[in-house]
Order: C-alpha cells, then sequence, then structure tokens
C-alpha cells in the first residue's frame, strides 16, 4: 500500500492505495465521493470522467498513485453553496437526464468546455460530448444545456 | 473488472525507464498514457508485476523539424497533433489524422509513442508511420537502435521493441511543398477504431505524380504500404480515373486481410477501395 494525497474539490484526502487501484475507484471507495460512475471501466463510456488539474480524464485508466498531489475535481464540488450551478441548472431545465448514470461524466465533460472560455460551435460541442456515452436521453437535451451555458457565457460559436 | 496487483515505479528518464526495464526483465511495461495498457490490464488480459511510469520524464513531449525530418517525442499526446504548428503538406496532414484517434479526453493522455508501441492494426499513427517510412529510435541499457518502419511492425500488437527496450523518439520525413497528403477512415462509430484507413501521399512535378506512398492500416494484421497502388500513380497526372485505378489496384492486391467481427475479407477488400480513392482526393483537395 502506498499513502497518496489527493486534492479532491479544494479537500485534502489522505489515503492508502494499491497501485493497482484506478483513480475513480480510490475517490468513490477511499474518499467517499460516489458521484463519479464506473461503466465500462476500458475507456468507451466516459461515466467516470473527473478533471485533474482542469483536464477531462477518464478515471477508470488513471491509477491513483499517478493523481498524487494533484487538483481533482467531481461532480460532488460543482454546486453553488449546495444550489445548482449554472450547468446542473440547464441540465435540470432542458431535461437532460433519464437515469443519472452518464451524468457526473456528462457534466465534468462540459464544465471543462465551458471553462475553456473558447467558443464552441454546434458541430465542435456534439463531437466533444460524444466522448461520452449515454443510454438514455439521446443526447439531444445534453447538447441543448451545454449550448445554453456556452451561449449565456458568450462562447456561440459565431467566429469559431 | 480491476486489473492485477503490481508494482509502480516513476522514471525520471529514458535512461532511468532502461534501467528498468533491464532490471525486470519481460515483468514490466512502460506505462504512457495508459489508454490502451490500462483497458487491457483491467481485462487482464496483461498482467505485468511493475509498470514503470514514463509520464513524468522532461522534455519527452515534442514536434520538432530538424533538417530534412520531424522528430517527434515519445510522450507527445494525440491532442498536440491536433494544432502541430509546423509548416507545409505534413503540418497540414498531421491534424487531419490526429482528429479521427478516439475522443479527445484519450487524445488529451494517448501518446504518439504509445500508439506505435501498441502496434494495433488501425492505430492512425502507425499507418502514418508506415506509409511515410518513420524511423523509431529505441533504447535500452546497452545503446540506441534505429528501426525502419517495415522492420517495426511484426503483426497485431507486436513489435521489433525488445523487452528491455524503450521508444523514445520517431522521426518522420519533412515532406517537401511539392508533396500532397491525403488521410481517410472508415468506422461505425464516432471514436472507434477504424475497420479500414488510408493515407496518401504524393509528390507533383509539373502535373505529374513523381512519387507515391499509399499506406493501408485496419486491413491486415499490420499497415503496409501498396506497392500495385503506387506502381499505377507513377508518372500519371493526378485525376479521378487514375486515383480509382490505383485504388483498385491497392485493393485486389492485398491476399491476407484480417477479419473479424466488424468486417469480412470482402467488406475490408470494398473498404481499402473506397479508403484508398478517399485519401486520394482529400490529398488534392486539402493536402
Ligand atoms: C475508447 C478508446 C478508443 C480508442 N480509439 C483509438 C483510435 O481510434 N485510434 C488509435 O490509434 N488509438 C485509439 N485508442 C488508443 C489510444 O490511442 C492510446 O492512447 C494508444 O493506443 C496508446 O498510447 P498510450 O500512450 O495511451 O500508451 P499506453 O496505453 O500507456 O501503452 C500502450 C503499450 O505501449 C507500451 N509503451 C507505451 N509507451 C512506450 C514507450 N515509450 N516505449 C516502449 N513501450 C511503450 C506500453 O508498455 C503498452 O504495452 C483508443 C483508446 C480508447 C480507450
Ligand atoms: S468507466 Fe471509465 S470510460 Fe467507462
Ligand atoms: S441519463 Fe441514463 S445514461 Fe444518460
Amino acid at each position: 500500500m502506498t499513502r497518496i494525497q489527493l486534492n479532491v474539490n479544494e479537500t485534502i484526502h489522505d489515503v492508502e492505495v494499491e497501485p493497482r487501484h484506478s483513480l475513480v475507484d480510490t475517490l468513490r471507495e477511499g474518499c467517499g465521493l460516489t458521484g463519479s460512475h464506473i461503466g465500462c471501466e476500458h475507456g468507451v463510456c466516459g461515466a467516470c470522467t473527473v478533471l485533474v488539474d482542469d483536464q477531462p480524464v477518464r478515471g477508470c485508466l488513471m491509477f491513483a498513485v499517478q493523481a498524487d498531489g494533484k487538483d481533482i475535481r467531481t461532480v460532488e464540488g460543482l454546486d453553488d453553496d449546495g444550489a445548482f450551478n449554472a450547468l446542473q441548472q440547464a441540465f435540470h431545465e432542458h431535461h437532460a437526464l433519464q437515469c443519472g448514470f452518464c451524468t457526473p461524466g456528462m457534466l465534468m465533460l462540459a464544465t471543462w468546455i465551458v471553462e475553456r472560455g473558447l467558443p464552441v460551435d454546434d458541430n465542435e460541442l456534439r463531437e466533444i460530448m460524444a466522448s461520452n456515452l449515454c443510454r438514455c436521453t439521446g443526447y439531444r437535451n445534453i447538447l441543448r444545456a451545454v449550448r445554453a451555458v456556452l451561449d449565456a457565457s458568450g462562447q456561440d460559436g459565431a467566429g469559431a | 473488472m480491476k486489473p492485477a496487483s503490481f508494482e509502480y515505479v516513476t522514471a525520471e528518464s529514458w535512461d532511468a525507464a532502461a534501467a528498468s526495464l533491464a532490471e525486470h526483465g519481460d515483468d514490466a511495461l512502460i506505462l504512457a498514457g495508459g489508454q490502451s495498457l490500462v483497458p487491457v490490464m483491467n481485462f487482464r488480459l496483461a498482467q505485468p508485476a511493475v509498470l514503470v511510469d514514463v509520464n513524468v520524464i522532461p522534455d519527452s513531449a515534442y514536434l520538432q523539424i530538424d533538417g530534412d525530418s520531424l522528430r517527434i517525442g515519445a510522450l507527445t499526446r494525440h491532442v498536440r497533433f491536433e494544432a502541430p504548428g509546423i509548416d507545409g503538406p505534413l503540418g497540414r496532414l498531421l491534424p487531419r489524422i490526429a482528429h479521427h484517434i478516439a475522443h479527445l479526453p484519450i487524445r488529451m493522455r494517448g501518446t504518439f509513442g504509445g500508439s506505435l508501441a501498441h502496434a494495433d492494426p488501425a492505430s492512425e499513427w502507425c499507418t502514418l508511420a508506415r506509409t511515410l517510412d518513420a524511423v523509431m529510435i529505441a533504447q535500452s541499457v546497452t545503446g540506441e537502435r534505429r528501426i525502419a518502419a517495415a522492420d517495426f511492425f511484426h503483426s497485431a500488437l507486436a513489435t521489433d521493441l525488445a523487452d528491455d527496450e524503450v521508444l523514445r523518439e520517431v522521426e518522420l520525413p519533412a515532406l517537401g511543398p511539392d508533396w500532397r497528403c491525403g488521410f481517410a477512415e472508415f468506422n461505425r462509430r464516432a471514436g472507434d477504431f477504424a475497420i479500414v484507413q488510408s493515407v496518401a501521399a504524393i509528390e507533383l512535378h509539373e502535373g505529374q505524380i513523381v512519387s507515391a506512398r499509399i499506406g493501408v492500416g485496419g486491413a491486415t494484421e499490420t499497415p503496409q504500404r501498396s506497392g500495385a497502388a503506387e506502381k499505377a500513380l507513377l508518372g500519371g497526372a493526378p485525376t479521378s480515373e487514375l486515383f480509382a485505378e490505383a485504388a483498385g489496384a491497392a485493393a485486389d492486391a492485398i491476399e491476407d486481410f484480417l477479419t473479424d467481427q466488424q468486417a469480412n475479407a470482402d467488406l475490408r477488400r470494398d473498404l481499402v477501395r473506397v479508403m484508398v480513392l478517399r485519401a486520394l482526393e482529400d490529398a488534392v483537395s486539402a493536402g
């Protein structure tokens, strides 16, 4: 076992891990943060997407030891003092989830797109969000929700 | 599934990585982006006793023009090729290829060297390396070795790299301004590995094709250059008719097609014809 430090949503977690433990397993079992989900465990579905040093990462394809000392962000860190943030609110309003299994991964991927601050046209948005699978919504409402937040922050893709 | 237990070490330099491999023999594997190795470990198809993480090696991710070559550091992430900052036909081709690899979060982790070392039959970078006759620079504790692409790919997921060798750098020829390059691939879902893909590079002089390199990936165990297609193109003008003839020749010349649940040999042959044609058309329109 190795002792590592993960700075998750601005809280330091000191956890003991085996090298073979994935980052997402460690977040769920070591840190008690079960918001990030595990689907396929081979990089295909994106349910496990978290931000590592502000970059979207498949949490099932990174070992926790590789994230030692890094800043991790998960769905648990998105809210504004208990209230939905803009992206969560948009998912709610646009009915961008049904069972909710893919939602934490979708939200973290979308967080990266929004925070990047660049204009994103519909094609690019579709392509990036296609990184993650959803078995329920048919994707349209997920795209509408992210689009709404991008438009509100002036990243409407004009000139992109 | 979860991977089997292993010992985790980090290497601060390629020398240290090579030393680790020498120490542990065939029980150790390099961990680069982890985007192929970790799935394989999660399926327990690989159970290395030791993983040597090379992600912290400084100055190992770069694209650098050096005379007639483009030198690519093994740890250069796929995403870097989407804006390679290189002039000329190769600079225009790299982003068009990179775009087809997996999904963006995977491209942000996965590395050029990892793709070549993994040697999936439908890896875009492997097909590019074979088409342009890249040189792989391998390093072990006993020294350095240059491996030509024609010798590098042995079969699906098997390369010429020895158990104690790391892949440190890859050299591609920096194609001059008279080259036109194109790419095409077919898959059923965005982000999947291609079933068949093709890289086409032709050099034009006064409206005539004076050199041609046609590569095909996904069709056979390893990416191949199509001598038949290249021969058909040489000396001709870049017309749709000639391209169709060359694409047909590429498809007809292949005998050892891969077959799997995605495509049988007939479908792969048809796809080779169409992908080579499209890659050639892409070369003249965007190349
Ligand atoms: C959902 C999904 C879709 C994908 N789609 C595609 C696709 O369409 N096209 C494509 O090409 N790839 C695809 N990939 C694979 C991806 O491109 C990988 O990044 C790549 O194949 C391996 O690079 P890596 O850096 O992640 O290597 P790793 O996974 O870390 O390593 C792969 C293998 O190479 C060895 N290795 C790595 N680096 C070195 C080195 N420097 N020296 C010696 N040995 C080394 C490792 O020991 C291991 O055996 C996909 C992956 C996923 C999860
Ligand atoms: S659980 Fe990580 S990609 Fe599916
Ligand atoms: S809401 Fe059910 S998988 Fe996306």
